[in-house]
């Protein structure tokens, strides 16, 4: 356990919704090639944490930042310039967004923004992510047709696969699977699974089996503080905190 | 009490279907009216040959023509125009003083009288470039019309596209500026066609602004000669240029044909059909695009 | 391990190229706006001011008095403009042309938003689009061919008239008010009408003491608009009122307003004179006029928001 690389740390961060304390003083370190799940009721902050990874928190006017969040040791509100940091620290949203484009176009959206213009490597690309995200067998046929006419679960795929394309470190998800049917909510899991291989992924979710099945480390958020922060085993066999074992065991209320 | 106030419950229901069936009924007797006046103008003669002066059996072809080519006009100019500020409006502007004063001066424009707008083409595309009455003056003069409406058009679209999708763009890495191009124009598409189709069918029949600015003339036009720098060329934009709308006043008020009561109807006819042209072509290319963008129809 | 990136020559570069050209476009375009409406302004304004700094009318005299001798000799005692014949025209069809119109509109309204939402999407939403739609030149054509003989037979005098105006005007302004007078019925929380219905009141006494009510600022606004437009009309209006200078002395008299005198004399008189300038003139006061009806829009709506 120790010898794991931290990817993304973060010191004394906390955010203001305004006149709301939204995230209070927190301090946890993300592992390089895990998943790492973020748990915990409604509005506990858990999503906003998520948010400051990749600055998307910028685009609301009313929020304030103090402390600090590092990816690779490196300040990302500091040192790291936006576009950069996003390509490299990639996000997954709660229901499926893909643009009114075609599938190939989706996928060939984020190489194209970064620069790459040659046809063979668009193609490359897209081929390329939509295999990482289990998607290539499924679309394979139908590139030029729009995104938007495929079910919920192959839209979530293909928004994973625009994710990959442009060759990120971390991927953020947000409740991928919230807006799902179970049988597509098994397969991005499984994704997820193969995915760690490769980068390290941070998620939020409601649901805590989901946690439990995909996660190495979990954290429990409660109104706006990191109540909890373990191995995922230990929270849910022996959480240390008494609230975490109350929401764990669904006597929260 | 009870029994009262039922009856006139009853009795303002039948009311206010009275009033929409009137406002139907006007409408139908309105259009069809003119569609029956017009009946026998409706032929490719009239439609395409030139008016001759003093005589019976002239046609509208040049008129025509002219309101077709003011309208490409005015929407090259316009739309780029248009687009832009709805852009900055919708992605950019910040709520501020600045963005207030926009916003006056559009709801400014989009209420002061057609003619006013007309007399300021006059003073402006007429006088100060020294150009006289030109289908150019009078497309600039349209466009400051219009540069209000197809701004707003512009910003609503695109305030109509899903954020998410907004969030998915940045979230690539993608700056705004490429997000807005690349992402939010392409998906406001649906809303942005209807909205100038609509618009355009306005331009058409467009006529106090143009008075003064296109002129209540035009020159013989050869149409093969398609030299837009040469004189008698009908693409040359540099010349007076009298559009269906302005004819149809004219001939009214200066009586040139015998028959000027036939090519009114004529005409009215011809302008009512191109409204309800453009109306339904706003619709059908509306929800096929809308089908378009939700994936609906992307099955083979 | 990574080195800093920000403030590397090559990512300004990128944002120059990729953010703030694109930006600067869009936000030049924006305050064009601005630029286009003030030049608006100073050149109708320069132009409508000679009257009075050029030629020495006074503008009380413009406004208030009736003698309209644009071309009167210097013997005779020079020309005279006074606008105020014009003015009371644009008013008189204005105020007629609402008179029809509102009652029509906000009925129309009610109808589409309350009575029966179905046939107006299907059938009145169209419907209102295509009167919107239809050129002015048309209503104007139709009311000369139809409108004005109509008059002429049924009611005697010569048909061009007042009441020809107002009614092409009605029909004119009939969709604004309508469309915007549905959209306030449309915006009305549902638990004002369900609250009324649970207290035993008809549909009707719902409309009536509750919706309209509570919707008026919507609907006034509505009504503004529509009499915005009845102003600055020119076309229809001077096709069918007859043009005669003077002040109408009943509904059938014929008679002239504001835009009809620009559309006629502004292509017969000569630029600098008296008379033309005088046109000049009254196409600024109509221009005042327009902003202040935005005005009034914006202080109704503002009172609206406090009242709820």
């Amino acid at each position: 356990m120790e010898n794991n690389d931290i990817k993304i740390s973060t010191n004394s961060l906390e955010l203001f919704y305004g006149d709301i304390h939204a995230l209070k003083n927190i301090n946890v370190e993300i592992e390089e090639r895990k998943v790492t799940a973020l748990i915990g009721p409604s509005g506990c902050g858990k999503s906003t944490f998520l948010k400051t990874l990749n600055r998307m928190n910028d685009l609301i006017p009313s929020v304030r930042i103090t402390g600090d969040v590092y990816l690779d040791n490196l300040n990302v509100y500091k040192q790291y310039d936006i576009v950069e940091l996003r390509k490299r620290v990639g996000m997954v949203f709660q229901k499926p967004n893909p643009f009114p484009m075609s599938v190939y176009d989706n996928i060939a959206y984020g190489p194209r923004i970064h620069g790459i213009k040659a046809k063979n490597k668009l193609d490359e690309a897209v081929e390329k992510s939509l295999r990482n995200a289990a998607l290539w067998d499924e679309v394979k046929d139908r590139l030029k047709q729009n995104a938007l006419g495929l079910s919920g679960g192959q839209q979530q795929r293909l928004c994973i696969a625009r994710v990959l394309a442009v060759e990120p470190e971390v991927v953020l998800m947000d409740e991928p699977t919230s807006a799902l049917d179970p049988i597509s909510t098994l397969k991005i899991e499984d994704l997820i699974d193969d995915l760690k291989e490769k980068y390290t992924i941070v998620i939020v979710t409601h649901n805590m089996q989901q946690a439990g099945r995909i996660s190495d480390k979990t954290a429990f958020f409660l109104h706006g503080e990191v109540v909890e922060f373990d191995s995922t085993e230990k929270i849910f066999s022996m959480p240390t905190d008494k609230r975490t074992e109350d929401y764990i065991t669904g006597r929260f209320g | 009490m009870k029994i009262k106030s039922q009856s006139a419950d009853k009795a303002a229901t039948i009311v206010f279907y009275i009033i929409a069936g009137i406002v139907v009924l006007l409408l139908a007797v309105f259009v069809g009216y003119l569609l029956y006046q017009g009946r026998d103008r409706l032929n490719l003669h009239f439609i395409f040959s030139a008016p001759v002066f003093g005589k019976e059996g002239g046609g509208i072809g040049p008129q025509l023509f002219n309101s077709l080519y003011m309208v490409f006009l005015s929407m090259l100019i316009t739309l780029p125009i248009g687009l832009s500020a709805g852009i900055y409006l919708a992605e950019y502007a910040k709520p501020s003083k600045v963005t207030n004063i926009i916003r006056f001066c559009i709801e400014a424009l989009s209420s002061l009288p057609s003619i006013v707008i007309g007399l300021f083409g006059l003073l402006i595309f007429v006088n100060l470039t020294g150009w006289k009455y030109t289908l150019m003056g009078g497309a600039l003069t349209v466009s400051v019309l219009n540069l209000p409406v197809i701004t707003r058009i512009s910003e609503d679209a695109l305030r109509n596209v899903s954020p998410s999708i907004k969030e998915a763009s940045l979230a690539l890495g993608a700056t705004h500026w490429q997000t807005i191009l690349k992402v939010l124009v392409p998906s406001a598409i649906p809303g942005l066609v209807t909205g100038v189709i609509l618009t355009t069918g306005r331009v058409f029949g467009e006529a106090a602004a143009l008075l003064y600015t296109a002129g209540m003339s035009s020159p013989v036009l050869h149409f093969s000669n398609l030299n837009p720098l040469s004189h008698g060329s009908p693409l040359n934009p540099f010349r007076p240029a009298e559009t269906l709308a302005v004819y149809i006043w004219q001939v009214n008020s200066e009586g040139l044909a015998p028959d000027a009561r036939k090519i009114a109807d004529g005409a009215s006819a011809i302008l009512i059909i191109a409204v309800f042209l453009f109306n339904i072509v706003a619709r059908i290319i509306g929800r096929s695009l809308n089908a378009k963008f939700t994936g609906k129809s992307s099955r083979k | 391990m990574p080195k800093p990136i920000k403030k590397s020559r090559k990512i300004n570069f990128y944002y120059l190229k990729h953010e703030f050209y694109g930006k600067a476009l869009v936000t030049f375009f924006g305050l064009f706006l601005i630029l286009l409406t003030l030049l608006l302004v100073v050149f109708i304004a320069s132009k409508g001011f000679s009257t009075f700094t050029k030629d020495h009318v006074s503008p009380l005299q413009f406004l208030f008095s009736t003698l309209w001798k644009p071309d009167r000799d210097l013997q005779s005692g020079g020309p005279v403009v006074g606008a105020l014949i014009f003015i009371i025209g644009s008013i008189l069809i204005s105020v007629i042309a609402l008179i029809i119109s509102t009652p029509f509109s906000i009925g129309t309204a009610v109808f589409m938003t309350e009575i029966s939402p179905r046939l107006g999407k299907k059938l009145l939403q169209p419907a209102i689009e295509i009167f919107v739609g239809i050129p002015s030149v048309v209503y104007g054509w139709v009311g000369l061919s139809v409108l004005v003989p109509f008059i002429h037979r049924v009611f005697g005098g010569l048909g061009f008239s007042l009441l020809a105006g107002g009614i092409v005007l009605a029909v004119m302004i009939f969709p604004t008010i309508t469309s915007v007078a549905a959209d306030a019925l449309r915006a009305l929380p549902g638990d004002y009408k369900e609250a009324s219905y649970a207290l035993g009141s008809t549909r009707w006494q719902t409309i009536r003491k509750v919706l309209v009510p509570s919707a008026l600022p919507g609907i006034l606004t509505g009504v503004v608009l529509g009499l915005a437009r009845a102003f600055g009309e020119a076309l229809a209006v001077q096709m069918v009122i007859g043009n005669s200078i003077r002040i109408p002395g009943s509904l059938l008299d014929s008679t002239v307003n504001l835009t009809s005198i620009i559309t006629m004399d502004m292509g017969n008189t000569v630029n600098g004179t008296v008379w033309n300038n005088s046109l000049w003139s009254m196409a600024l006061l109509l221009l005042v006029i327009s902003f202040l009806f935005i005005v009034l829009i914006h202080k109704i709506g503002s009172k609206g928001r406090v009242q709820r």
